[in-house]
């Protein structure tokens, strides 16, 4: 029988397209892995965004990478009862995010956006002197602010409830 | 896709509100590489994106749940008298004082709309619309800040706010239109509050923004409403419009993309 840590330990290889530092579990995408009787797997995830053009492309990559891995066939599906929300990304997820120069999602409660995603953190030198410049970037998962201090523009990967 | 008398006004209401997504999507997605700065550009071009996303997710409902056809047949290959989108979202971009307001006024209904689903009685609703909403205020957020922004940037472009809200003002009325023996349906199972009462709350909504702009807000009590689309009946900007986003589909409606 096989063991779901392995399973869990090959889905780390499987990267987001669009923030390629980030795999589907640091991203919060995978709610279930299910090993049935038949030693099949089955692999349940979200969208992070509705009209995210690559969730077709990450399905297939978390079920060529698992069945390379694991030798056995995998099903992935999408998972409808549950949504994805910013919170869900880990802390360690937020410090490659850093690192790879995207400002991390603030935590939140549900309520607007509007007052937390003021004074941004700037990935380049960390200075909260920073205003929104706008809601939307790069990807629909991206907002754009600019560091006051440093003179950069900046993306944020920005918080969704 | 004959069904019960329910299933009806379930696929009447998810169809209109995706129909409404997916033409102002298309609508939006016409700015990109023409908004008057970059930033907009990519707001546009972003906001079209989300909107086509929350079509897929209502026509997938109605695939799964209620025996529509598959997302994109029903949304490239219907007649025009077949989709139930409102007037304000069929017309053309215009110019940006014309798409900004049109977003105001919409994306304020629409949220509005996803907060109410959110509570519906129907489950398959549910999950969709706490995510729509989330996205959605976004939106808003963006609308908001260019209309106060505009408003005080000057005569010229405060002038423009100001007319380009007397103009949509009536087409947004449309969004709110009734089909009764749909509407009442829904109402009596706790699926949808009902036109009227959605109306009221955008009405509530928008106010102070419009009041922090300084804008007029034209009296909605002796203002017609532009109606039709929820019936079927369009502007002439619809079938161009249709004609357009389907014809790479139409080539082929069984290629696998």
């Amino acid at each position: 029988m096989i063991n779901t840590k392995e399973i869990y330990k090959a889905l780390e290889q499987v990267m987001d397209p669009e923030i390629p530092v980030l795999n589907v579990l640091d991203l919060g995408m995978i709610t279930s892995v299910v090993v049935g009787d038949d030693e099949n797997i089955e692999v349940r995830m979200i969208p992070t965004f509705a009209a995210c053009p690559a969730v077709g492309f990450i399905q297939g990559n978390i079920k060529s990478v698992l069945e390379k891995e694991l030798n056995r066939p995998v099903t992935v599906t999408l998972d409808k009862e549950i949504i994805w929300n910013s919170n869900r990304l880990s802390e360690e997820a937020k410090e490659k995010l850093r690192n790879f120069g995207l400002a991390a999602p603030q935590r939140h409660n549900g309520d607007g956006y509007v007052e937390i995603m003021l004074q941004t953190p700037c990935p380049h030198c960390n200075s909260t002197n920073t205003y929104l410049r706008s809601p939307f970037g790069s990807t629909l998962c991206r907002a754009m602010h600019y560091c006051k201090d440093c003179g950069n523009m900046f993306e944020q990967f920005k918080p969704v409830e | 896709m004959q069904t019960n008398p329910l299933q009806q006004a379930i696929t009447y209401l998810l169809t209109k509100m995706a129909d409404d997504a997916l033409i102002l999507g298309h609508r939006n997605s016409e700015w990109t590489g023409l908004g008057p700065i970059m930033e907009e550009d990519i707001a546009f071009s972003s906001m079209a994106q989300d909107k086509i996303g929350h079509a897929l997710g209502l026509y997938s409902i109605l695939h799964e749940t209620y025996h529509a056809p598959d997302p994109d047949q029903y949304a490239f290959l219907r007649e025009e008298k077949d989709y139930l989108c409102c007037h304000l979202v069929e017309l053309p971009i215009g110019e940006y004082d014309f798409s900004l307001m049109r977003h105001f006024l919409f994306d304020h209904a629409d949220a509005l709309r996803y907060e109410f689903m959110e509570k519906s009685s129907l489950e398959a609703l549910r999950p969709l619309s706490k995510k729509l909403k989330g996205e959605i205020k976004y939106h808003t957020l963006h609308a908001n800040a260019w209309l106060t922004q505009l408003c005080s940037a000057g005569d010229e472009s405060y002038a423009r706010m100001q007319s380009a809200l007397d103009y949509c003002f009536p087409l947004a009325l449309g969004m709110f239109e009734r089909r009764e023996e749909m509407e009442d349906r829904l109402m009596d199972e706790k699926i949808y509050p009902g036109e009227e009462q959605l109306k009221e709350a955008w009405l509530e909504r928008i106010y102070p923004i419009l009041v922090k702009s300084s804008l007029n807000l034209p009296d909605p009590v002796n203002t017609s409403p532009i109606n039709g689309g929820r019936h079927g009946y369009h502007t002439q900007h619809l079938q161009p419009l249709l004609n357009e986003m389907s014809a790479v589909f139409r080539l082929d409606p069984t290629a696998k993309w």
